[in-house]
């Protein structure tokens, strides 16, 4: 012990450590190792026996049987009958869309007014978006409820993709992080080459900003997908307008619908997310990993 | 042709440039200011209207100064269990969202071979819509005869009562939210893996072990990061309301019929502040009552933001700054 801490550099070298250092290590590493697998069942084991019991009879999914006897895939197809489900994915997949295509449209010129421009006062302006950004929806949510049921829009899904087409502030703040990564000069040299703003913003930052623009898309279409606030509140009393995850939640409670449709409809619910996932994923860690970088 | 007449050009020129460039910013910047004042700053000062008023929806506001901050500060049997227990969030479950997603990060950045697949994995549950992972896990942790339960009882102990039972209701709730960690850890992750290796070495060249390598170089590395999930913590804590609504409505299921549900399900363990908030507003239609909630929310979510960055300049180190 003495001579290797007297010479750290050979110290640093794994292969000149004495044995009892190295057999901790092992055992440290064997233990590592065992915490991971662990976590990971863990982790997975959900999604298994989700799976599992959406395979079961009902009367097998309210025994303390683990697995399915017989398998039951006809449930997949059962919960569509007893329940309108191709509705409710409909109206998620409209309220969805509608939303991000509006959100895109106005958070990308303000996004760029508010990074690749340069004016008095737009530290300001940034501040109030983040403030929009941070602060409970429940501060703001009466009134703007109070509004919509002014215009008779309460029990449809307009006043959940309206306040999109009027700006997203996470999605102006992501963008305007990205924006902020792309060298001036390519906006320079499209200035010199006689440029308005809007052609630079079009021609320069749409076409480079495409795997930010594509985080954000992802990002509001499943935020507008999994929501359950927002339809809880304006769509509560129209069944016709329920998105998947209020008509879901309400399964059980009052449908009484069996166990196992129920894990059936929740495995359908996700599917369409993870599927995406797994086709995007690289945008989507990036996405994630950006919106952290400079909190 | 003289040399005022050119400057004054010049100068008209300049500003009608600047006069079109202020003109390009507004309109690029129109649909987000029209949807602020409209969706944001309208609303706060309308709440701060509403909460003197008593109002139905039905008839128009109707004022009546203080009585219902009143009401809400001295009266209210429900409003301080409902604090009580969005507190509660405050002080257990962000903690060991943030921990345990740290902990994953680091075990997650030691590992050799499939960091990606890993990642992927422990991802994978925080994209689950929340009322889908909500309603697996009232399935899972159904006391009866869910696969939670009946694993328990193979290795013979008996399982807790989870999302019924009034005392393990809420850290049920937390380990719901310890499985859908994975946004926080992919940000803790990509931070953890940005520590510059050359710090990490010359500190294990001056002898310094694991641990000390961890609290002198890594955390001080990531405490920007770990600051911004402290803080979108307690804000997403204090307005915890999806997971709670669901699991409440489904947990009591078929015990309870449509009319006499109970809220915060079982015994109130899971009234949370939104929740009371939700139920004043949108079922009982007292607005007025629940824009006194509202206001007394946004003190409180502005004063913890303030009390977590101030706290914040102890702790946290910027890259490039010397302290």
């Amino acid at each position: 012990m003495a001579t290797t801490a007297a010479a750290p550099p050979i110290a640093a070298e794994p292969r000149s450590r004495p044995r009892p250092q190295r057999r901790r290590r092992w055992l440290l590493v064997i233990a590592e190792r065992s915490l991971l697998i662990v976590l990971v069942i863990c982790f997975l084991a959900p999604f298994a026996f989700i799976l599992l019991t959406s395979l079961m009879s009902n009367h097998q999914a309210l025994s303390t049987d683990l697995w399915p006897h017989p398998f039951e895939p006809q449930n997949f197809v059962k919960v569509f009958e007893e329940e309108p489900v191709a509705r409710y994915a409909l109206n998620s997949f409209l309220y969805a869309s509608l939303a991000t295509l509006g959100m895109l449209v106005s958070s990308i010129p303000a996004a760029y007014a508010l990074s690749v421009l340069k004016w008095r006062g737009r530290n300001v302006v940034m501040i109030l978006v983040l403030t929009a950004m941070m602060l409970p929806e429940q501060v703001t949510v009466i009134p703007v409820y109070v509004l919509f049921a002014k215009l008779h829009l309460v029990g449809t899904l307009w006043p959940l993709i309206l306040p999109n087409w009027l700006g997203d502030a996470f999605s102006i703040f992501l963008l305007r992080q990205f924006f902020l990564t792309i060298p001036s000069e390519y906006a320079d040299a499209a200035r010199i080459d006689g440029c308005g703003e809007l052609r630079v913003l079009t021609s320069v930052y749409l076409r480079l900003a495409k795997p930010a623009i594509a985080a954000v898309s992802l990002f509001l279409f499943f935020a507008c997908w999994n929501d359950f606030f927002g339809p809880l509140i304006y769509t509560g009393e129209t069944p016709a307008h329920w998105t998947l995850s209020l008509g879901l939640s309400q399964f059980r409670t009052v449908h009484h619908v069996d166990w196992n449709l129920t894990m059936a409809a929740t495995l359908l619910f996700m599917a369409p997310v993870i599927a995406v996932f797994f086709a995007a994923q690289k945008v989507f860690i990036e996405g994630v990993t950006l919106s952290g970088v400079k909190g | 042709m003289s040399t005022p007449a050119v400057a004054a050009d010049r100068l008209r020129a300049r500003s009608r440039s600047r006069w079109r460039r202020r003109r390009t910013i507004a309109v690029l910047l129109a649909p987000w200011a029209i949807g602020f004042g409209v969706f944001f700053a309208y609303p706060l000062i309308a709440s701060a209207y509403y909460s003197f008023t008593h109002y139905d929806l039905l008839s128009s506001p109707h004022w009546i100064g203080l009585r219902n901050y009143e009401y809400l500060f001295n009266s209210d049997p429900q409003v301080w269990s409902a604090v009580r227990n969005t507190l509660w969030l405050i002080a257990f479950m962000v903690p060991a969202q943030v921990l345990f997603a740290l902990g994953l990060a680091l075990l997650l950045s030691r590992a050799r071979h499939g960091v990606g697949a890993l990642r992927t994995i422990f991802y994978l549950p925080a994209l689950a819509p929340i009322v889908a992972a909500t309603l697996g896990f009232v399935y899972l942790f159904n006391p009866a005869n869910g696969p939670v339960n009946t694993i328990l009882g193979a290795l013979g102990i008996e399982g807790p009562l989870w999302l019924n039972g009034a005392s393990t209701a809420k850290p049920t709730l937390v380990l719901l939210a310890l499985w859908s960690v994975g946004t926080t850890l992919i940000i803790f992750l990509a931070a953890v893996l940005d520590v510059p290796t050359h710090l990490l070495e010359s500190a294990e060249l001056d002898g310094a072990g694991p641990w000390r390598r961890f609290i002198h170089v890594t955390l001080p590395t990531i405490s920007p990061v770990l600051l911004f999930a402290i803080v979108i913590g307690v804000i997403d804590a204090l307005q915890y309301f999806t997971q709670a609504y669901v699991a409440a409505g489904v947990a009591q299921g078929g015990q309870a019929g449509e009319s006499a549900k109970q809220l915060g399900y079982p015994e109130g363990a899971t009234l949370f502040y939104p929740i009371y908030l939700y139920e004043q507003a949108f079922s009982r239609f007292n607005m007025g009552y629940a824009s006194a909630m509202s206001i007394l929310m946004l003190i409180v979510a502005l004063a913890l933001t303030m009390l977590i960055l101030r706290n914040a300049r102890r702790w946290v180190h910027y890259q490039g700054e010397t302290r």
